[in-house]
């Protein structure tokens, strides 16, 4: 009796801890800068919102992580399809290389780019050459925003591709269709579920990207600022209100681009 | 048609990904073997190695255990109603979609030394913010779903036959979960484990608004490239980002191994 008592003491214990640990570290501090941001009324939250410097850096990110996300949707499907679908030496390479960016520190990706594409390199002489530059303006951004959310598509069409039923493919061959229309009709629908889970993972990643950013974006107010270096700019400037500002709204935004996916994806798992 | 997409593809990964951790590795050297040596040799640098190591070793054994007891229980658990499983399974994922900075930003607001709860801290004589301790709980917070997003997936598929047959033969809990639970998660929780030390070590936006970025204090490795990189100290900041970047590709190869063992499994 005394065994039993002392085992239910114990989970009880160990379940309070681990509720406490969970609600503690991630749901206060996501209710503490909701409460924050309207702590001074509803007319403090939309002035430091309707700043117009504020204003450009939010629309420039999703601006630029769109951007992203449309170049990621494209390299990372071909690179899904390659990947799963041909064979050559080194393959297993790439496939392993895949993750790279997410094992790698984000201030290290922005280092590797701010190198590759500095005034001094041969990509940003070139450039240069031909009358633009990348490294401190929006290009540069977009590369970084590509680099980091690099995996996401591919890793989520890679197993669309390895599961699906190659009769459908087999059957549009023999019923005379071109490689194309086998494509087009057969193939790309049953990736398109992949690719768009992907992009809306890695658009939300690119919004939130702060580390590849602010080395190589030269944080220009207006032109080059985008909404996470804003937020750092602010917090350094002791302006915790308009911090927590836009950060409401960029997380808004970020909740709801992952709940659409968790939700798309339990409907398919469902149904 | 073949040859052009297996072309563009590897031309893809070159230009990404293998030609600029070429490129840092050229950079780390562009002044020798001593230029190389002296950006690592600097105090700051073993100064700031020692604070990133020491976060990531507290960070990973603390979310793995925490990890691993929340998917037990999102999963099994009777005493949670369905609804509350499915609310505490969304919440999991939000530090994915929490910028970094806003991360830490979140934890500024509640422990800052102008909060209530700080202040209370503050004269028990622990700093939260600017200090260790607030290092810890950002990076805790960013890495805290990846444990449990890897292994929550399994638990659900290897059902509960096993351990209730376990436990109607009698055994306890505790010989249920290494005996029949464990072998079959382990290299899941390990995956897991690989991608939080990843996380906790890169982690850079959120440690940076909480640490205060403090020399000989607060300073950790990611932190420093940055500092660096803004200094125009190039080649130190290429001497530390390719000891990271040998950190990342480490683990990867783990990463890789991992993902190998639980395809056997």
């Amino acid at each position: 009796m005394s065994s039993m008592l002392q085992g239910r003491w114990w989970s009880w214990g160990f379940r309070s801890t681990v509720m406490l640990y969970f609600i503690v570290l991630i749901i206060f501090p996501i209710i503490g800068i909701y409460g924050q941001s309207f702590s001074s009324g509803w007319a403090a939250f939309a002035d430091n919102i309707t700043e117009p410097l504020a204003w450009k850096a939010v629309l420039l990110t999703v601006k630029l992580a769109l951007i992203a996300t449309v170049i990621n949707m494209f390299i990372g499907t071909m690179s899904a399809w390659v990947l799963i679908r041909y064979r050559f030496p080194g393959r297993r390479l790439l496939n392993s290389l895949v993750d790279l960016p997410f094992a790698l520190p984000t201030a290290v990706a922005g280092l590797m780019i701010l190198l590759l594409l500095g005034p001094r390199s041969s990509v940003g002489g070139l450039a240069e050459k031909l009358g633009f530059t990348i490294l401190f303006h929006q290009p540069a951004i977009v590369i970084a925003m590509v680099f980091v959310t690099f995996p996401f598509v591919i890793r989520a069409v890679q197993p669309l591709l390895e599961e699906m039923d190659s009769s459908e493919e087999e059957a549009a061959y023999t019923l005379g269709a071109t490689k194309a229309a086998t494509f087009w009709k057969v193939i790309l629908p049953s990736m398109l579920p992949g690719i768009l889970s992907g992009a809306m993972l890695a658009f939300s990643r690119g919004l939130a990207e702060f580390g590849a950013v602010v080395l190589v974006a030269g944080n220009i107010p207006g032109k080059t600022l985008i909404a996470s270096v804003y937020i750092f700019g602010e917090i350094e400037s002791d302006n915790a209100i308009g911090a927590t500002a836009v950060s409401v709204l960029l997380l808004t935004f970020s909740f709801l681009i992952l709940w659409t996916v968790n939700y798309v994806q339990m409907r398919r798992k469902n149904g | 048609m073949r040859r052009l997409w297996i072309g563009l593809t590897v031309a893809v990964f070159s230009v990404l990904l293998i030609i600029p951790v070429i490129r840092i590795a050229m950079g780390a050297f562009d002044e020798g073997w001593g230029g190389f040596a002296r950006g690592l040799a600097r105090p700051e640098t073993l100064h700031a190695l020692y604070m990133t190591g020491l976060i990531v070793v507290i960070v990973t054994i603390v979310n793995t255990l925490f990890g691993v007891m929340l998917s037990l229980y999102l999963v099994r658990a009777t005493w949670l109603g369905n609804k509350v499983k499915q609310l505490l399974n969304s919440i999991v994922d939000l530090p994915f979609a929490v910028s970094p900075v806003i991360g830490g930003l979140m934890i500024v607001l509640l422990l800052g030394p102008e909060t209530a709860l700080g202040a209370l801290f503050n004269k028990a004589g622990i700093d939260i913010v600017y200090a260790l301790p607030g290092m810890i709980i950002a990076t805790l917070f960013v890495t805290f779903p990846l444990v449990v997003r890897e292994v929550m997936p399994v638990l659900q598929e290897i059902g509960s036959a096993q351990e209730e047959a376990a436990a109607t033969l009698g055994a306890s809990a505790w010989t249920t979960f290494w005996r029949v639970t464990w072998p079959s998660i382990r290299w899941c929780v390990v995956y897991g484990v690989v991608l939080t030390v990843a996380r906790a070590m890169g982690e850079f936006g959120a440690v940076l608004v909480v640490s205060g970025n403090i020399l000989f204090k607060t300073q950790t490795a990611t932190t420093l490239v940055y500092q660096d990189v803004e200094n125009f100290n190039l080649t130190a900041a290429n001497s530390i980002a390719l000891v990271l970047a040998a950190g990342s590709v480490t683990l990867l190869l783990l990463m890789e191994w991992a993902k190998s063992r639980r395809e056997v499994h």
